[in-house]
C-alpha cells in the first residue's frame, strides 16, 4: 500500500509539473499571448484559453489511466486529478506572484535575509552538536559571506532589471491577461480564476477517463472536432463560403469565429456522431471485413473515383485562398515524393535537397521571364522548360551524386547539406548576380498558359501540381514494385551484401540521386511560376528540412504519410497565422515527439506490412 | 558433376602468392591454393587464422595487397564485388546478413540480380519484358524457397525468421544468381547437432543435384571431416596444409597449430 502510496503521488506530481512547465514555457515563449489573438468560440474561448485548459484536461486524463493501472479507487483517482489540475498551474502562478510588486518586494527581502538565517541555523545546529564557539563563529561568518554573495548578487540583479520583462520578454501584460482570464487589475482574483479553471479541467480529464467507453469516446470525437472547427474557424469559413449563402454563414460564423449557438451544435452534432460510431463503428468495420474479394474491388473503386473527384474539385470547394495554400502544400507534397525515392526507398539521407528545387526555380525564371534578366523574353514558355527544368535538376542531382557515391549514412548527410549551403550562397552571389540577379532575384515571371488561358489564379495552378504529384507517384510506386525498388531496398539494407548480390550500388544509387533531383527541379518551376519571382530568400536550408520533416513526420517511405505530414507541417502554419511564427518550435517539438512515440511516422509504410500479409504478387497487382 | 577439362584436374579458383595486409599486421601471408572444380573443399584454421579475409579478397571486398586470383583461367583480384559476384561466385556471412526488412522472397530475387536485364524505364512504363521478367524472377524465387525447405514463408520479413530458416534464406539467395562457385562461411554455427546434420546434408546435395563448387569455412571438425574433398588449414595467414581429410587429421602441423606444440608431440608419438 505504502508504495502505492508513493507511485501515485510521484506519477501526479511528474505530470502535473510537466504539464504546468509546458504552460509556463508556452506562455515564456509568447504562444499563450498570440494565441489569444484568435477566437475559438466567439466570445467565450480564445486558443490561448483553450491550450491553458487542454494541458491540465489531457494530464487529467492520462493521470486517471495511470492510476488506474495502478488499481486506485475512483475517488482516489478524482482526488489526483485536482492534484494534478493544480500542479499545472502552479508554475505560472508562481511566476505570475513574481511579477507582482508585492511578491518581488517579498523575494527581495527574503533574499537579503537568506544568508544571515541560513547562516545562523546552520550554525546553531553546530553549536547545539557542541563545536567550540571559536568553530561555530567561524562557520557562521563563512556561509554568510558565501550564501551572501550570490543572493546578494541576485537581489542586485532584479533592483537593476526591476522586473522580469527584459530577461522574459513575453512575460507582459498580454500574457497576465491571458492567464489570469482577463483579471490583471485585480491579482488574486486572477490568481484564484486561473487555478480553479485548471483544477476543474484536470478534474474533468480524470472524469472523461473513469466514463464508461462508449459515452467517453462520444465526448472525445465532439470536444475535439469542436476544438479542432473553432481553431481553424477562418478555415473553416472559407470553405463554408464556397457553399453556403451569405445569411447563413453569418448565422455560424461571426468574422472568423464561430458563434456560440454554431459551436454548441457543432458540439452536439458531432457527439451524436462519435456516440453511434463508438457504438456501431466496429460492427461497420466488421461487415466491411466480411465482404467478399470482387465486392470489394468494386467498393475500392468507387472509394477511388470518389477520391479522385474530390481531388479535381477541390479548387471549387474551397476557394482561393485556401486554393492557395494547397498549391503550396502540393508543392511540398511533390517534393517530399521526391525525396522519399533518396530516403524512403534507397536509404540515402541528402539534405541538400534545395539544391534541386533552386535549380528548377531559377532555371524557368531565366528562360521565360519577360523582366530584364530574362535571356529569351517570352520565347520560351512554361510548358517547354518544365522538361528543361527536370532535365538541369536531374544534371544537377547526378552531378552533386558523383562526389558523395562511396558516401554512407551522416556522412552523406553532412556532404550534401553542405552542397545545398552551396547553392544558397551562389544564388545570391555577386558573381552568378548578371545572370540570376542577386539578393533582388528574377522577376516577372510569366504564368503558364494553357490552351489560350493564362493559368494564374491557385484554383488552376492546382492541378499541375495535382498532375505533377500524381505523375511522381506513379513512378514512385511503379519503380519501389520493379527490380531497381529492390536494388534500392537491398541498398538501404546493406550496402555491402547489395554489392556482393551484384548490383551495380554506384549506378543504383545515382539513379536514386537523379530521379528525386528531377522531381525537385519541377517543384521548383512551379513554385517559381505560382508565385513569379524568384530570389535567394527562398532557398535557404529550411527548405530541405521542411520537407526531410515532412517525410519523417508523415512516415517514411509512406506515400499517404507525405501528403499528411505535408499538410501538418506546411499547411497548419499557413492556416493558423498565429502558429506561424511558431513554426520551428512546432516542428522540433512534433518531431521529438514522434521520435519517442511514433517513430514509424502518423501513415507508417504500407509496403512492409503489405507484404507481411499479402506478398509480392499482390503488391504487383496493386501496382497495375 | 562438371565435366573435366582437357589439362589435367580442373581448378575453378586459383591463388597464387596472394597476400593482404592491414597496416603492418598480414592477415594473408603469400597464399598459393587452389580449389579442384565440383569439390567440396574445406578451410580451416584457429580464430584470426584470416579465413574470413580469405572470403573477402576472393569476393573482392578487400583489394589484395600482393599475388593472384584466378578463377576459371580469369584474373579476379582488382575487379569490384559486383562484378565478381556476376562472374559466378556468391557467398555468406558468418553473421548472418540478410536484407532484413525485406521478404524471404524478395531476398532471393535480389539474388538473381546477374541475371535481370529489365531496366527502370521499363518499370515506369511497365513494358510487357519488364512485367515477364518480374513474373519470371518470382517464380524462380519460388521454387528456390522451395528448394531451400522455405515453402509457404516467402511472404515473411527475413527478419522475423528463425535462426535456421535465415541460414537457409541465405543460402538460397546466394544460390539464385546461379554461381559457379559458392562460399559458406560457417554455416552451421549456431546450429544443433540435428540440425548440423541437416545442413550438412543439404550442402552434399547442392554439389550433387546443382554441380556447385562449395568452399566452406568450418569450425566443426565432424561436419569438415564428413564433407571436404579437400581441406586448406591456415595458420596466422598461411597455408600449413593442404588435402585430403585423412592426411590434415594426421598432419602434425595442423594438430600443432590447434592444441600447441607439446600436444603435437604427444599426438606423433602415439
Amino acid at each position: 500500500m505504502d508504495t502505492l502510496r508513493s507511485q501515485t503521488s510521484r506519477t501526479v506530481l511528474a505530470l502535473g509539473l510537466l504539464s504546468g512547465a509546458f504552460i509556463l514555457f508556452t506562455g515564456a515563449v509568447g504562444m499563450i499571448a498570440a494565441f489569444h489573438e484568435r477566437e475559438v468560440v466567439d466570445r467565450f474561448i480564445s486558443l490561448g484559453q483553450l491550450l491553458l485548459l487542454i494541458a491540465p484536461f489531457v494530464t487529467g486524463y492520462f493521470v486517471a489511466s495511470r492510476l488506474h493501472e495502478y488499481g486506485e479507487a475512483p475517488a482516489q483517482i478524482l482526488v489526483a486529478g485536482l492534484a494534478a489540475g493544480m500542479l499545472t498551474a502552479l508554475p505560472s502562478v508562481v511566476l505570475l506572484l513574481f511579477n507582482s510588486d508585492e511578491f518581488r518586494f517579498l523575494l527581495f527581502l527574503v533574499l537579503r535575509l537568506a544568508p544571515f538565517v541560513a547562516a545562523s541555523a546552520i550554525a546553531w545546529g553546530r553549536h547545539q552538536a557542541g563545536a567550540d564557539t571559536q568553530t561555530v563563529i567561524g562557520i557562521w561568518l563563512l556561509i554568510a559571506v558565501l550564501v551572501g554573495i550570490v543572493t546578494f548578487s541576485f537581489a542586485l540583479i532584479f533592483e537593476i532589471k526591476g522586473d522580469l520583462r527584459s530577461v522574459l520578454v513575453n512575460i507582459d501584460r498580454d500574457w497576465v491577461e491571458v492567464i489570469t482570464f482577463d483579471n490583471r487589475k485585480d491579482l488574486p482574483v486572477g490568481i484564484a480564476t486561473f487555478g480553479l479553471v485548471s483544477i476543474a479541467a484536470g478534474f474533468a480529464g480524470c472524469m472523461l477517463h473513469l466514463m464508461p467507453n462508449v459515452p467517453r469516446r462520444a465526448l472525445i470525437y465532439g470536444l475535439g472536432i469542436t476544438a479542432l472547427v473553432g481553431a481553424f474557424g477562418e478555415t473553416a469559413r472559407l470553405i463554408l463560403q464556397e457553399n453556403v449563402d451569405r445569411d447563413t454563414l453569418r448565422e455560424i460564423f461571426r468574422r472568423d469565429t464561430l458563434r456560440q449557438h454554431a459551436a454548441l451544435a457543432l458540439f452536439v452534432i458531432s457527439t451524436a456522431a462519435g456516440f453511434f460510431w463508438a457504438m456501431y463503428g466496429s460492427q461497420v468495420r466488421q461487415s466491411f471485413d466480411n465482404i467478399d474479394t470482387s465486392n470489394r474491388r468494386r467498393l475500392n473503386m468507387i472509394g477511388l473515383v470518389i477520391f479522385v473527384a474530390f481531388m479535381l474539385l477541390l479548387p471549387w470547394l474551397i476557394g482561393r485562398t485556401l486554393s492557395d495554400v494547397a498549391v503550396t502544400i502540393g508543392i511540398f507534397v511533390l517534393m517530399g515524393l521526391g525525396l522519399n525515392i533518396a530516403i524512403g526507398l534507397a536509404g540515402l539521407l541528402d539534405l541538400g535537397y534545395l539544391t534541386n528545387y533552386a535549380v528548377g526555380a531559377y532555371i524557368l525564371a531565366v528562360l521565360t521571364s519577360i523582366g530584364p534578366l530574362g535571356l529569351f523574353k517570352g520565347t520560351f514558355t512554361f510548358w517547354m522548360v518544365i522538361p528543361l527544368a527536370l532535365l538541369a535538376a536531374m544534371f544537377a542531382g547526378f552531378i552533386f551524386a558523383v562526389p558523395v557515391l562511396r558516401m554512407r549514412g551522416d556522412y552523406l548527410a553532412i556532404a550534401t547539406l553542405g552542397f545545398g549551403e552551396i547553392i544558397g550562397k551562389l544564388a545570391i552571389s555577386d558573381w552568378l548576380k548578371p545572370l540570376i540577379g542577386g539578393a533582388q532575384g528574377v522577376q516577372a515571371i510569366p504564368k503558364p498558359i494553357f490552351f489560350g488561358a493564362e493559368l494564374k489564379n491557385p484554383e488552376q495552378l492546382y492541378y499541375i501540381v495535382l498532375v505533377a504529384s500524381l505523375v511522381c507517384l506513379f513512378v514512385s510506386i511503379r519503380l519501389n514494385n520493379s527490380r531497381t525498388g529492390r536494388q534500392w531496398m537491398a541498398i538501404r539494407e546493406d550496402e555491402d551484401v547489395a554489392t556482393a548480390m551484384g548490383i551495380d550500388t554506384a549506378r543504383a544509387k545515382l539513379l536514386a540521386f537523379t530521379l528525386s533531383a528531377a522531381t525537385g527541379g519541377v517543384a521548383g518551376a512551379i513554385f517559381a511560376a505560382k508565385v513569379g519571382t524568384v530570389f535567394p530568400n527562398s532557398f535557404t536550408v529550411f527548405v530541405s528540412i521542411n520537407v526531410l520533416s515532412l517525410i519523417i513526420v508523415g512516415g517514411i517511405a509512406s506515400n499517404p504519410g507525405i501528403v499528411v505530414g505535408a499538410i501538418v507541417l506546411i499547411g497548419m502554419p499557413e492556416l493558423l497565422r498565429e502558429f506561424a511564427e511558431f513554426r520551428f518550435l512546432l516542428y522540433g517539438a512534433l518531431l521529438i515527439l514522434m521520435m519517442i512515440k511514433r517513430p514509424q511516422g502518423l501513415i507508417p509504410s504500407k509496403i512492409v506490412t503489405h507484404e507481411h500479409q499479402s506478398g509480392v504478387k499482390a503488391k504487383l497487382a496493386a501496382a497495375e | 558433376m562438371a565435366e573435366k577439362t582437357k589439362s589435367g584436374p580442373s581448378r575453378i579458383l586459383e591463388a597464387k602468392g596472394m597476400t593482404k595486409r592491414f597496416e603492418g599486421l598480414v592477415a594473408v601471408d603469400s597464399l598459393d591454393f587452389y580449389i579442384p572444380e565440383g569439390a567440396i573443399a574445406s578451410i580451416i584454421g584457429p580464430n584470426g587464422a584470416g579465413k574470413t579475409t580469405f572470403f573477402n579478397c576472393i569476393t573482392g571486398f578487400y583489394e589484395i595487397d600482393e599475388g593472384e586470383i584466378l578463377f576459371n583461367g580469369s584474373r579476379l583480384h582488382g575487379r569490384s564485388p559486383d562484378q565478381i559476384a556476376r562472374a559466378g561466385i556468391s557467398r555468406t556471412y558468418q553473421n548472418i546478413r540478410l536484407f532484413n526488412n525485406m521478404s524471404a522472397i524478395e531476398n532471393i530475387m535480389v539474388g538473381q540480380e546477374p541475371h535481370l536485364k529489365s531496366t527502370w524505364i521499363g518499370a515506369i512504363l511497365g513494358l510487357p519484358s519488364t512485367r515477364e521478367e518480374d513474373d519470371h524472377t518470382e517464380d524462380r524465387a519460388r521454387e528456390l524457397l522451395h528448394f531451400v525447405g522455405l515453402e509457404g514463408k516467402g511472404d515473411m520479413l527475413a527478419k522475423n525468421l528463425s535462426y535456421g530458416d535465415q541460414r537457409r534464406l541465405e543460402i538460397g539467395r546466394a544460390l539464385a544468381s546461379q554461381p559457379k562457385l559458392i562460399l559458406l562461411d560457417e554455416p552451421t554455427a549456431g546450429m544443433n547437432p540435428r540440425e548440423t546434420i541437416e545442413t550438412t546434408d543439404f550442402i552434399r546435395r547442392l554439389r550433387d543435384e546443382i554441380g556447385i563448387t562449395i568452399v566452406l569455412i568450418e569450425h566443426d571438425m565432424r561436419v569438415v571431416m564428413d564433407i571436404s574433398e579437400h581441406i586448406t588449414v591456415l595458420d596466422y595467414g598461411r597455408k600449413i596444409a593442404e588435402g585430403l581429410p585423412a592426411d590434415i587429421q594426421t598432419n602434425s602441423d595442423v594438430i600443432e597449430a590447434y592444441l600447441g606444440r607439446g600436444a603435437a608431440a604427444a599426438t606423433v608419438e602415439n
